[in-house]
């Protein structure tokens, strides 16, 4: 076994005991931690498949910055165990039957798929997820969407300014 | 490593994330899971990439091509968009704990009456 699938069972493994962690944790700052843990696998998924941006940028933009804001929030908020509500057990059962017959449809739906047999994944080869390539199609092809995305932020920066001040 | 151990991964990881929606109460915590559903589909768009450039490198042999960058770009706008309704989401979060002093999603049926 070379050592590029070790890494990768072994954050294929990681991520989905986060995830899980994620659920079950009754803090919702510990479910906020095991959520960095799952952004820093998926992570090192795409460096395992040579995306180098996108490992940084999911590093910065999602670990960094959107899990700092829900920090921040539940922190704000003072919440803690006492205060954490309850679902009754019969839904928490229906609400995990549901996912795993959504996973089997998945799994099932994959495994009859004939088209993608023989299809790899290919691992630490091919330039296309380095900067250089990236920033060559994105100012290029895609220089409109990526305008009309800072008006988005702007947008959302005035409605959320809006939405969270005192009236 | 085959396509099929990414979609299997990425559909377990969206499937927990659906679960997690379904069976907490916390709407930090329902949030949460979406953005592991986002996470989980992003994962999915990058080795699907790696994927369709693998498949025109092998059916062109000439100097390697850049296919699928495409994928990659979609997935920078998804995180992009992303970061922009965390930020909305959030505030609407902090606003409805500051009118009901809870968290909890069920409170929000206020309106059905």
């Amino acid at each position: 076994m070379i050592a590029t699938e070790i890494l990768f069972w072994f954050l294929s493994a990681l991520a989905l005991f986060s995830a899980l962690m994620v659920l079950v944790s009754k803090n919702p700052v510990h479910s906020v931690l095991w959520l960095i843990v799952v952004f820093f696998a998926i992570s090192g998924h795409y460096i395992l498949l040579n995306a180098q941006f996108l490992a940084i940028v999911n590093l910065i933009v999602y670990a960094g910055a959107i899990m700092v804001l829900f920090l921040f929030v539940i922190m704000l908020m003072n919440l803690n165990n006492e205060t954490e509500p309850q679902r009754n057990s019969m839904i928490k059962l229906a609400g995990v039957v549901a996912g795993c017959l959504l996973l089997t449809v998945m799994v099932s739906a994959v495994r009859s798929a004939g088209e993608i047999n023989n299809s790899t994944a290919t691992m630490s080869e091919g330039n296309i997820g380095l900067i250089e390539n990236l920033g060559k199609v994105l100012f290029t092809e895609y220089v409109v969407p990526f305008e009309i995305s800072s008006v988005l932020f702007l947008s959302a920066m005035v409605g959320a300014v809006v939405i969270g001040k005192k009236e | 490593m085959p396509i099929q151990y990414y979609i299997i991964l990425a559909a377990a990881l969206f499937c927990i994330g659906v679960v997690g929606v379904l069976i907490r109460r916390n709407a930090i915590i329902v949030f949460m899971c979406i953005e592991l559903m986002l996470n989980s589909v992003n994962l999915m768009l990058v080795a699907f990439s790696k994927m369709h450039y693998a498949l025109g490198n092998a059916t062109n042999k000439g100097e390697p091509i850049n296919i699928g960058t495409d994928a990659q770009l979609f997935v920078f706008f998804i995180m992009v968009v992303a970061a922009a309704e965390v930020s909305v989401g959030l505030a609407i979060i902090v606003m409805m704990y500051r009118n009901v002093h809870s968290t909890d999603v069920n409170f929000l049926n206020r309106l059905k009456n």
